[in-house]
């Protein structure tokens, strides 16, 4: 029993560690933010890494997520006779739920890790404190490039997984249950609000923010050498993981009760 | 001039650097010797600030470093080089764009004179025309010597080296040695050198500090060094296996 309040009172010490250190680079970074000079193209580099390489994979699953969500619901529907509300069901849950988070799931296990692993590897090769000895701050070369490409590409790519997840129910709805194209496109239309889609682009930027900062901040924080970029890159989506879900919750009872 | 004074820092309860006073004159090579883990690094981390004394204080030109922000080191910093015991070389750069890091950073030059001022730097250290390769395509020995050209492209008054011929061959080990000196001679540069490597102590130095337990136990110049008796110093410039340090770590084991 001791030695479960022993490793109860361990894991909360790291984890107030973490998030204690979390909030003092995102204040630092925030503080960067606003420095000049501005580089440009630092963020460009990084937009297309988080961004645009990204576009297959959450091309790929967010089609397969719509055609999923179609049959899945399709099955029920079906019984029913209400086969037309397929349409709603896969836009509300895409805009409103599965295309932000699971954009930005895709993202941190691809970009985030990616992040980690060669801030990690500078962090042992002795390259931040280079960079420290070189006069430049590596919160301002480094973390807001990718802070600012992050909170800037995840909305964009959540668009984009919004379309396309819709476009997997309509071709479900349309080539195989029968449903005619435009009667799916207008009730696409018709049942979302603006609110589904700007509540799901809120979400979007502040996975982004997570997915930045967890991902530097774990990098910063590597020990030894290969491993312990290993670890740390495991460690970074790990926590990127729980901390969009533990977001999502929060902004969903957020958005719930402001906008009902 | 470059002063420490009694500066002490300890990791996980360690302690590395215990109440240590060190004078670095300007112009002066000064070479601080010790078994590796000494905290040899970690002491010159705290003269660029990359690392802050839990007590003690570091300056520069009679400015006090240990508490300034790293706004307020930047123009500092831009006095000193540093070259790494790996070179620490941006894996993502070009070598011509490391090497002009400084330059292409904090100074609004046109790119023709970086470019000038990088290619200077890079035939300094004997590597001229390798600007467009990758970090990657470098032997270690090179990775080291573009660190230095990146180190002088900035033209700095104070450079430091940590362990700067460790792991190249005799040859290149002694061309930087011969750098280092003609860096000294020409321009007057006040260096550091840490290293454990005598032979390269004995070259380059104009004193020697020898660093154990987290204090200087002993200075001089290469010769007062090299004959010294005391005990520790004879063991560590000797290489010899059995003696004070060997004999406080069996105490330990």
């Amino acid at each position: 029993m001791p030695n479960l309040f022993l490793y109860l009172g361990n894991k909360s010490v790291t984890l107030f560690y973490f998030l204690g250190g979390l909030a003092r680079l995102t204040a630092e970074t925030f503080f960067w933010v606003f420095q000049p000079p501005f580089k440009r193209e630092h963020i460009m580099v990084q937009a297309k890494k988080i961004g645009a390489d990204s576009l297959p994979i959450v091309s790929m699953i967010a089609l397969f997520i719509g055609i999923i969500l179609a049959l899945q619901t399709a099955v029920q529907m079906q019984r029913l006779g209400s086969e037309m509300y397929i349409a709603s069901i896969v836009a509300l849950s895409v805009v409103r739920e599965l295309g932000p988070v699971l954009t930005a799931l895709i993202v941190a296990g691809r970009s985030g890790a990616s992040i980690t692993a060669e801030i990690g590897t500078m962090t042992v090769t002795e390259q931040i404190d280079a960079l420290e000895t070189l006069a430049t701050n590596p919160l301002q070369y480094l973390v807001v490039p990718r802070l600012l490409a992050a909170t800037l590409m995840l909305p964009i790519l959540t668009l984009y997984s919004d379309a396309i997840g819709i476009l997997g129910g309509y071709l479900i709805c349309v080539f195989r249950l029968g449903i005619a194209s435009s009667m799916y496109l207008n009730i696409t239309y018709d049942s979302l609000l603006f609110k589904d889609l700007f509540t799901g682009l809120i979400k979007a930027v502040f996975f982004g923010m997570i997915i930045a900062f967890v991902g530097c901040y774990e990098g910063f924080n590597v020990e030894g050498g290969a491993e312990g970029v290993g670890k740390a890159t495991t460690r970074s989506v790990v926590n990127t993981f729980i901390l969009i879900i533990t977001a999502d919750c929060f902004f969903t009872a957020l958005f719930y009760f402001i906008l009902p | 001039m470059i002063e420490i004074k009694e500066v002490s820092r300890s990791f996980n309860e360690h302690k590395v650097l215990d109440n240590l006073s060190l004078t670095i004159n300007t112009g002066e090579t000064k070479v601080i010797i010790g078994r590796s883990g000494c905290g040899k690094s970690v002491l010159l981390k705290h003269i660029v600030g990359i690392l802050k004394p839990e007590k003690g204080e570091v300056f520069i030109d009679g400015q006090e470093i240990t508490r300034l922000t790293s706004m307020q080191m930047k123009p500092l910093l831009m006095k000193i080089g540093m070259v790494f015991q790996g070179g620490a070389l941006f894996d993502s750069l070009t070598v011509a764009e490391n090497v002009g890091f400084g330059l292409i950073e904090h100074f609004n030059l046109p790119t023709k004179e970086v470019l000038m001022r990088v290619e200077e730097s890079l035939c300094m250290v004997e590597l001229c025309g390798i600007g467009n390769l990758m970090p990657s395509e470098l032997s270690g020995g090179m990775k080291k010597r573009v660190a230095l050209a990146r180190a002088l492209c900035i033209k700095p008054e104070i450079i430091l080296y940590d362990e700067p011929t460790t792991g190249v061959d005799p040859i290149t080990a002694d061309s930087i040695n011969e750098l280092i000196g003609s860096l000294h001679d020409k321009l007057k540069v006040t260096s550091i050198v840490v290293t454990h490597d005598m032979k390269s102590a004995y070259r380059v130095a104009d004193r020697i500090a020898m660093l154990y337990n987290g204090k200087i136990i002993a200075e001089g110049t290469a010769q007062e060094i090299e004959h010294s008796e005391h005990p520790i110093v004879h063991q560590f410039v000797n290489g010899l296996a059995s003696g004070p340090i060997t004999e406080t770590l069996g105490y330990f084991k």
